[in-house]
């Protein structure tokens, strides 16, 4: 069964439509890539669909209950997270604070636990405590938890993004260009990451990219937007080949050389 | 450079036994200047400044609890009864320091800015006053023309219970001012706070008609204590009696109880503030200030959150406002001004917002600054205008001096200037907020 069901959903802006009836699933376990040059509508896809922006039309479908209308933070209660293209993080909370605060929906202290610090609440925190530790070494942070996020260097605020989102136990995790600013080790390291993820936790991937290294390294699906259009989708190798895919990022006359070659 | 040397020379004082010697040193040289000079303004300030001491200086928690007690249970009630005007001065720090930890859970906490947060000291204030006077009989008369002869509409000992009306009563209202505001971001939110602290003022104004609820700009009076009884008297005399050098009066008394009962609320406030903001609310006021976006998308109810910041700071507003509703006597809608509101904010900034220990320091630097500095040096001016001293070098005559210039009335300016020089020089506060440390237990075999 399809883990996340879209169908036929529409933003606009004005007069832009930014998403413009989009159909889309995912299933449970896979790592599917959304690619599209800039100003596609992929990051829009991605806050429409964890709530930042309403729908015009269309229906979005998790796990069969319908998120539409929905505020974000009860989408994000629903087991989706996500990490943001401009890294994201609370700049003044220490490392494990962060992580933490990803946990909000999961910890179940009430106001009198904490105030009089109940067994129950030291438990909780405690527990929590080293879920967060375990976390921070799972995406590679080593003994930075009491650092500030904004201390980190920027390869470490994005694991520390991913730590977070992980956090939250989410059965599906979106990533908003994970590999933006990186060396190609780093890229290779949150690729295999990635990959980790998916097998280890059994956590269901949506990522958006640019560097195509990875799109083609570790996507088993890849949905090309062009316009607010979805223009195909399809496996790395027949998207590599697809027409219109080249002409979207290319323009159409590099397309029409390459055919020519072709016939040379 | 002048400040690292000073760091460096505080730091080798810092260590060991010699701090707590400094630490002693200075509480013995402030009760002593005090004692002896119950009327000077220095002499205090050094006692004042003995907290400061034991807090930087490095020594035990337990000696900084003892000393602590002793300076705020034994020490300050003594000289304060000795001269009444001291333990004004700290009841005002210690009710300014409540109201600026409230507005720390929203300003520094929460990130929401918050320019009406006395509506929620008046709130609790004119609760009191209303139910704790005889303005209940007064409800048809126009203000002035009631009969004299009124009865109380409640003992002045339900005040107690009045405190915990005041918590619940404020915190309602913060609910019911931010279920429409708390949607707005930033700029927006001030504005609207602003106006509401401007119309819970307004409204005590008028509210003397078409039913007399607020007395109108008269203000309620008298409003009632809670009763002490003879015995507390007789006890404190007996024990303190001898040290004091003269009996002290019950009305002298009553300004110690209140300066304890506002001892009692600081600890719990600081008490519920610090567990609360090492839980997960506490986290979540603080990713919904750093990020909203960020902090929604952790599934972090941002409304809920906000409200909740609202609630329980206007709650400690709220038991404040009964607290001195019922030490003065006598409430007006004066006391609730727009003014006031800045004033509890810049206690906040100027001490750090987001961090206890800041915002207790603000509040004590404001409200020191504003009753005993600037009003020393306007004492110290008027005495030389009266003398025949010149100014040498320019031979200028100090009995010539405008009368205008009053560093009392300066005080704004002056405000403004140590905010404007805050900003630049040290925006995170005096004592800036930092973030817990943890100790995680790591498995370190493998």
């Amino acid at each position: 069964m399809a883990l996340l069901e879209i169908a036929n959903i529409t933003k606009t802006f004005g007069g832009l439509k930014a998403i413009s009836d989009v159909t889309f699933s995912l299933d449970k376990g896979r790592i599917v890539s959304i690619i599209g040059p800039n100003g596609a509508g992929k990051t829009t896809f991605f806050n429409t669909l964890t709530g930042i922006y309403k729908p015009d039309s269309g229906t979005i479908k998790f796990n069969g209950k319908s998120l539409v209308g929905l505020r974000p933070d009860q989408i994000a209660a629903c087991g989706i997270a996500r990490t943001f293209q401009n890294i994201r993080l609370f700049p003044d909370m220490s490392v494990i604070e962060n992580i933490l605060v990803g946990m909000h929906i999961h910890l179940k202290q009430s106001a009198l636990q904490t105030l009089l610090h109940l067994p129950g609440f030291k438990k909780e925190e405690k527990e929590a405590e080293q879920k967060a530790a375990r976390l921070m070494e799972y995406v590679g942070l080593k003994r930075v938890e009491n650092e500030l996020a904004k201390n980190l260097p920027y390869g470490a605020q994005r694991r520390l993004e991913i730590a977070r989102a992980l956090a939250a136990d989410p059965q599906l995790l979106l990533l908003d260009e994970p590999a933006a600013g990186m060396n190609p080790q780093e890229t290779e390291d949150v690729t295999q990451l990635f990959r980790n993820i998916r097998t280890d936790l059994g956590i269901t991937i949506l990522l958006i990219e640019h560097d195509m290294r990875v799109v083609m390294n570790i996507s088993e699906d890849i949905c090309v937007m062009d316009y607010g259009e979805k223009i195909a989708q399809g496996p790395p190798s027949e998207i590599r080949n697809n027409t219109r895919v080249i002409e979207a990022y290319l323009g159409r006359g590099a397309v029409a050389g390459q055919h020519e070659e072709k016939l040379q | 450079m002048v400040s690292s040397y000073f760091k460096e020379l505080f730091d080798r004082a810092n260590q060991g036994r010699l701090a707590y010697f400094f630490v002693i040193a200075h509480i013995f040289a402030g009760t002593y200047l005090v004692y002896t000079q119950p009327r000077s303004n220095l002499a205090f300030l050094v006692l004042i400044t003995s907290f400061l001491s034991l807090y930087f200086f490095r020594t035990s928690s337990r000696f900084k609890l003892v000393a602590g007690v002793v300076l705020a249970l034994v020490i300050v009630p003594i000289v304060g009864v000795r001269n009444i005007f001291y333990l004004e001065v700290i009841f005002q720090i210690a009710v300014f320091a409540a109201l600026a930890l409230g507005l720390n859970i929203v300003v520094g906490f929460a990130g929401l800015l918050d320019l009406g947060y006395v509506a929620f000291y008046a709130v609790g204030a004119y609760l009191w006053a209303f139910f704790g006077s005889q303005q209940f009989y007064v409800l048809h008369f126009a203000p002035g023309t009631q009969p004299s002869d009124l009865p109380f509409l409640l003992p002045g000992d339900t005040f107690y219970m009045f405190i915990l009306v005041g918590i619940i009563v404020a915190g309602v209202t913060g609910i019911i001012l931010g279920l429409p505001v708390l949607r707005l971001r930033g700029d927006y939110l001030a504005i609207v706070t602003l106006g509401f602290g401007e119309v819970i003022r307004v409204l005590a104004n008028n509210l003397d008609k078409p039913l007399n609820f607020t007395n109108g700009p008269q203000g309620i009076t008298p409003i009632q204590r809670p009763t002490m009884p003879d015995m507390v008297v007789d006890w404190f005399n007996g024990i303190f009696g001898g040290v004091v050098g003269h009996d002290v009066s019950p009305a002298n008394l009553y300004n110690l109880m209140f300066y304890l009962y506002a001892l009692i609320m600081i600890i719990v406030i600081i008490f519920v503030t610090r567990r609360l903001n090492d839980s997960k609310i506490g986290r979540a006021w603080t990713a919904v200030r750093e990020d909203e976006t960020a902090a929604i998308a952790q599934g972090i109810p941002l409304v809920r959150m906000k409200l909740t910041a609202f609630a329980v700071g206007a709650s400690f507003a709220g038991a404040m406002g009964v607290l001195l509703a019922a030490s003065r006597t006598f409430i007006s809608p004066e006391s609730f001004s727009f003014m006031q509101s800045i004033g509890v904010l810049s206690m906040v900034i100027l001490g750090g917002a987001g961090s206890i220990p800041g915002v207790i320091l603000g509040a004590a630097t404001v409200t020191i600054l504003n009753l005993q500095v600037l009003q020393g040096f306007s004492l110290y001016l008027n005495e030389l205008r009266q003398s025949d001293a010149v100014i040498p070098i320019i031979n200028f005559a100090w009995k010539d001096l405008s009368t205008q210039l009053d560093p009392a009335k300066y005080q704004r300016l002056l405000f403004g200037l140590i905010l404007i020089l805050m900003m630049i020089f040290r925006p995170a506060g005096l004592i800036p907020a930092s973030r817990r440390k943890r100790e995680l237990d790591r498995d370190e075999t493998k």
